[in-house]
């Protein structure tokens, strides 16, 4: 039996990277993420999972090709990112709804699949599809403004779907929800997703979000954020909230709460007063 | 901008008419002598009698103009400056300082220089109130298009969208109101700039015959000229708000 080439089932690949903010060599220097790497398979839920200024976000903007990284490289789809966005292979969905206030549901839907250049005829079909699939079908000519939030970021979420990109880019999607609409919504996307193979890499910092959608959770160290370790979550999707009560779920959730702990009391640390020598 | 109630309509028709029954108070019973200020009556009259003299109308004649000159210039300008200076950060951080300082300047002080460049005519005036017109418009534009929000810019940028898209389809809306109240507070200033330069200094214009009125003694003919200049610039005013009003509401909800 031959090896299956490799190229072909890995859709994202990140190789040393690390990443600077600030001047080189000033106080405000920051390192960001030191000399991360990793592989994410076609059709896997990916979660990154850490405490807040690991670096998590920094790792899907370079991805994405947001920015360039200050060392290391980003492979989407056997291409080279260069601090260049691929629209074709990649979505985004980010945490505040970017949805643009001065057009109606369906023209920012519009809008966003006339960027990516795909035929004008097909811009109301796949519009009405994503938002028919997230329930908001009926809200096609409102406003932004006149939605909830949690009405919104579900129409944020259906706009990065309708462009039916292999790879889908979600940074903390549901971060700004109530605890009730963003188990709802986590349920749709494990829905949504059996339904289509895509790739998907997920920001989070709730554990539960993290252990009921992904397929593996990178649990990522304080900054600068390194992998510290992979889980695999072994459930087929869709997932029914079920999952949620086994045991296994628990054990998955307490495992990685283990795992952050330290991590996130050196973050906490780090932004405390210094503490006097000896005590 | 609020939409008023009956309620605060009747309060303001009520405030204008005191203003107007404490005038004709004044010059009927409080005795302020005819040459300060004459009686509604007679302001009213010497009015009427001025419209019906071509003068009038070529003093109005210049004076538009003028304004409208003016203010073309000072809105073409401070648009195109104040969208080209946000083009980069580093040029909008060094320059909006310098120009809401200049702005603070009373630039009344440099009429006399307007005057010596341009001359006595129309020009001047022009020049003069294009100036100050120039800077709220620029402002009003720099901070419009330096503070598009981050995220609909990262967003566009990450679906693919060309400079041209971007510009159109999220700079241009996102900074669209800012710009529109910009413009009205450009005109409003261009309106005072270009008659207060004909008052001070002119010879010809709404403000030359102000000022001339002052001179000769005629407080009929001087009053006459500030009511109409007032009803022109309340009229003017409450259409550039509706103006701004409708395409603001229209535009961003």
């Amino acid at each position: 039996m031959s090896a299956p080439d490799a190229n072909n089932d890995v859709a994202i690949s990140v190789r040393n990277i690390t990443q600077r903010f600030g001047e080189a060599g000033s106080p405000d220097e920051v390192l960001a993420l030191d000399d991360v790497s990793l592989d994410i398979k076609r059709g896997e839920f990916v979660c990154l999972l850490g405490p807040s200024g690991c670096g998590k976000s920094t790792i899907l903007n370079i991805v994405g090709g947001l920015f360039k990284p200050t060392q290391g490289t980003a492979t989407v789809a056997g291409r080279l990112v260069e601090g260049a966005p691929h629209p074709d292979q990649i979505a985004f969905v980010f945490q505040e709804s970017t949805l643009l206030p001065w057009y109606t549901v369906i023209e920012n839907f519009r809008i966003a699949l006339k960027f990516r250049g795909m035929n004008k005829a097909e811009w109301d079909d796949r519009a009405m599809a994503a938002l028919r699939a997230v329930g908001m079908a009926s809200f096609a000519r409102h406003y932004p403004d006149q939605l909830s939030v949690g009405m919104r970021q579900r129409v944020n979420m259906a706009r990065g779907l309708c462009v039916e990109t292999p790879i889908l880019l979600m940074d903390e999607p549901f971060a700004a929800l109530d605890e009730q609409t963003r188990m709802v919504l986590g349920e749709d996307l494990s829905q949504l997703l059996a339904a289509r193979q895509k790739t998907i890499v997920f920001v989070t910092h709730s554990l539960a979000e993290a252990v009921f959608l992904s397929d593996r959770i990178f649990v990522m160290t304080a900054r600068p954020g390194k992998i510290k370790t992979i889980i695999d979550v072994n459930e087929s999707h869709p997932r029914s909230p079920d999952f949620m009560l086994e045991p296994r779920f628990s054990e998955l959730r307490n495992e990685c709460y283990a795992l952050l702990r330290d991590e996130i009391r050196r973050t906490v640390a780090a932004q405390r007063d210094p503490q006097p020598a000896g005590t | 901008m609020v939409r008023l109630s009956a309620q605060s309509r009747i309060i303001q028709a009520g405030f204008l008419l005191a203003m107007g029954a404490l005038w004709y108070y004044a010059t009927a019973v409080g005795g302020v002598h005819r040459l300060l200020l004459p009686p509604p009556g007679e302001v009213w009259k010497t009015f009427y009698g001025l419209v019906q003299t071509e003068e009038f109308w070529r003093s109005v004649k210049v004076t538009f103009w003028s304004i409208a000159q003016a203010y073309f210039i000072a809105a073409s300008a401070g648009i195109i400056a104040g969208y080209i200076l946000t083009r980069s950060k580093l040029i909008t951080d060094i320059m909006e300082p310098v120009l809401s300082g200049l702005f603070t300047v009373p630039l009344t002080l440099l009429l006399p220089i307007f005057i010596l460049f341009f001359g006595i005519g129309p020009a001047s005036k022009i020049a003069y109130g294009a100036t100050y017109a120039f800077f709220p418009v620029a402002l009003n534009t720099i901070a419009a298009f330096a503070h598009v929000e981050e995220r609909w810019l990262r967003a566009a940028q990450s679906m693919g969208a060309s400079r041209w898209s971007t510009f159109r389809h999220v700079l241009i809306p996102s900074a669209f109101p800012v710009v529109i109240t910009g413009l009205r507070i450009g005109f409003v200033i261009c309106f005072a700039s270009v008659l207060g330069g004909e008052t001070i200094a002119s010879a010809v214009g709404i403000g030359h015959n102000i000022s001339l009125s002052a001179e000769q003694m005629e407080p009929g003919r001087l009053y006459a000229w500030i009511a109409f200049v007032t009803v022109t610039a309340v009229a003017l005013n409450l259409l550039l708000s509706a103006i701004e009003n409708r395409v603001v509401k229209r535009d961003r909800r």
